[in-house]
């Protein structure tokens, strides 16, 4: 097996070995629900879908996924494990991918927990389910592109509450991107650089999937955002690793 | 003989503190080299360095004649290594985690059953294969890395103070076992405990503000009737004196 799985694979056990799991998972089931149900007007919309829970899910994960991955090398760092990890017998690249691939693989069971939701608008009405499938597709490739964020700028610093702020930051500049707000004031005075915006955004990405479109340059984005933000993690691990 | 570990003119900077200063050393197989020298002197770093975990800022360290720098995981599956203060996932068992080191080095599942047993058995681990590392003692914790260090029967051990922290039975336990492993191995372990030196070691190599002052079998050194202790202080305080 390559070692990067069996990287992944001890990690996903830590995340249940310690109380990380569930109290992610926990928060993350409230406030989904919250929002979906308050802010969201889940029943009040009359319709039967997930767009009011798709709608917030970026923005949940801006602050979730962060504090996920503020301590995936820091950790490492502070327990001395990654003198350990790094002179066993694998790449930096299949340490990071390892890494990566457990954290993901978590927040794949934090959205799958999510399904009473889906069971919810199947009782109520007959909704879309290839929608709601696509929706979930594209709520993973967005954990996906802030785990890749954070995990890189967790191997930056050992401080983890730098490592949580700057990750915020960075997600939310992908985030906010295609914001109206943004869009806006760029395309008045900078044209060019609105439409770079518009086509770095992470949420603008994601809303076509909320409708039921896998554009193949969405998912080709989401897969080169993540690649490229992983190999940054192997480039800064492979040169700070001792420090 | 062949040298197993060979390391040249090997330097480390950090900023304008040169923490490693120009080591070159080789060990062959049957040797046992201790690595000394007070806190601070460069020991903990050259070992890093020979591990790969550290980039070296100049010279070459090889591992079987494989580049550390170059090859590193190929220098990496042949060499043993034992960080400083052995480091394990504290909330995993010690089964568990020397499962994990041995499935990473590339063995099949029953085959890593079977190292982990083996490393288990060498370093009297059965006792507490099941409990989570960090509800063990201090000397537990150091032998779970010892037996990761061991368990894919590498030919270079390099052991960064294996027997700190372990009470004078364990002591001569780790002792008896690097003596038994000493034949076909090329094995350098660092340590402040001098009388370790006379102990277990065919070599002693005193380094101090990153340069090696001393290379030389542990009868050389006090041949002149003086103990070890003695001359290390005179070799690591010798200069400032």
């Amino acid at each position: 097996m390559n070692p990067a799985f069996i990287v992944a694979r001890r990690e996903f056990a830590a995340y249940f070995a310690t109380p990380v799991a569930t109290v992610f998972i926990v928060i993350f089931l409230v406030l989904s629900g919250a929002l979906t149900f308050t802010l969201g007007g889940f029943f009040g919309r009359g319709q039967a879908d997930l767009i009011p829970f798709f709608s917030f899910i970026p923005w949940l994960f801006l602050f979730l996924v962060p504090a996920l991955t503020m301590r995936l090398w820091a950790e490492e760092r502070r327990l001395g494990t990654i003198e350990l990890l790094l002179t066993l017998p694998i790449t930096a690249g299949e340490a990071v991918a390892g890494k990566f691939l457990a954290a993901w693989a978590f927040c794949a069971v934090a959205l799958a927990l999510t399904f009473p939701l889906w069971i919810t608008i199947n009782v109520l009405g007959t909704p879309d389910n290839g929608v709601v499938l696509t929706g979930y597709l594209g709520c993973l490739l967005v954990a996906g592109a802030y785990l890749a964020i954070g995990a890189a700028i967790s191997a930056l610093t050992r401080n983890q509450v730098i490592a949580f702020v700057l990750a915020v930051a960075v997600c939310f500049l992908f985030a906010a991107a295609g914001s109206a707000v943004v869009t806006e004031f760029l395309s008045a005075r900078l044209p060019i650089m609105a439409e770079i915006a518009r086509s770095l955004s992470v949420s603008e990405r994601f809303s076509g999937f909320t409708r039921g479109v896998i554009a193949a340059k969405d998912f080709l984005f989401f897969a080169s955002f993540i690649g490229f933000w992983l190999f940054v993690n192997a480039v800064i691990l492979e040169h700070k690793k001792a420090d | 003989m062949t040298a197993l570990i060979e390391i040249e003119g090997l330097t480390k900077r950090f900023g304008s503190f040169t923490a490693v200063d120009g080591v070159s050393f080789s060990v062959a197989r049957g040797e046992v080299v201790g690595f000394l020298g007070p806190n601070g002197a460069g020991k903990s770093t050259t070992m890093r360095m020979l591990a790969g975990f550290m980039l070296p800022t100049s010279g070459t360290a090889r591992i079987c004649g494989e580049d550390v720098v170059d090859r590193p995981v190929a220098a990496k599956r042949q060499l043993g290594f034992l960080p400083e203060g052995a480091p394990t996932y504290p909330e995993m068992s010690v089964s568990d985690f020397l499962t994990f080191c041995a499935r990473i080095r590339g063995f099949s599942r029953t085959e890593a059953e079977a190292r982990v047993a083996g490393a288990m058995a060498m370093t009297q681990l059965e006792g507490v294969r099941l409990q989570p590392i960090e509800t063990l003692s201090k000397g537990f914790k150091r032998r779970v890395g010892l037996a990761q260090a061991l368990l894919h029967s590498p030919p270079v051990l390099v052991l960064d103070e294996p027997t700190d922290g372990l009470d004078p039975n364990q002591k001569h336990e780790v002792r008896e076992l690097i003596r038994a492993m000493a034949a076909e191995k090329a094995i350098i372990i660092s340590t402040h405990i001098l009388e370790e030196v006379s102990a277990v070691c065919t070599r002693a190599i005193i380094i101090a503000n990153g340069r090696v002052l001393a290379d030389a079998t542990p009868a050389e050194l006090v041949k002149d009737g003086r103990s070890m202790d003695d001359v290390f202080r005179s070799l690591t305080l010798g200069e400032a004196a």
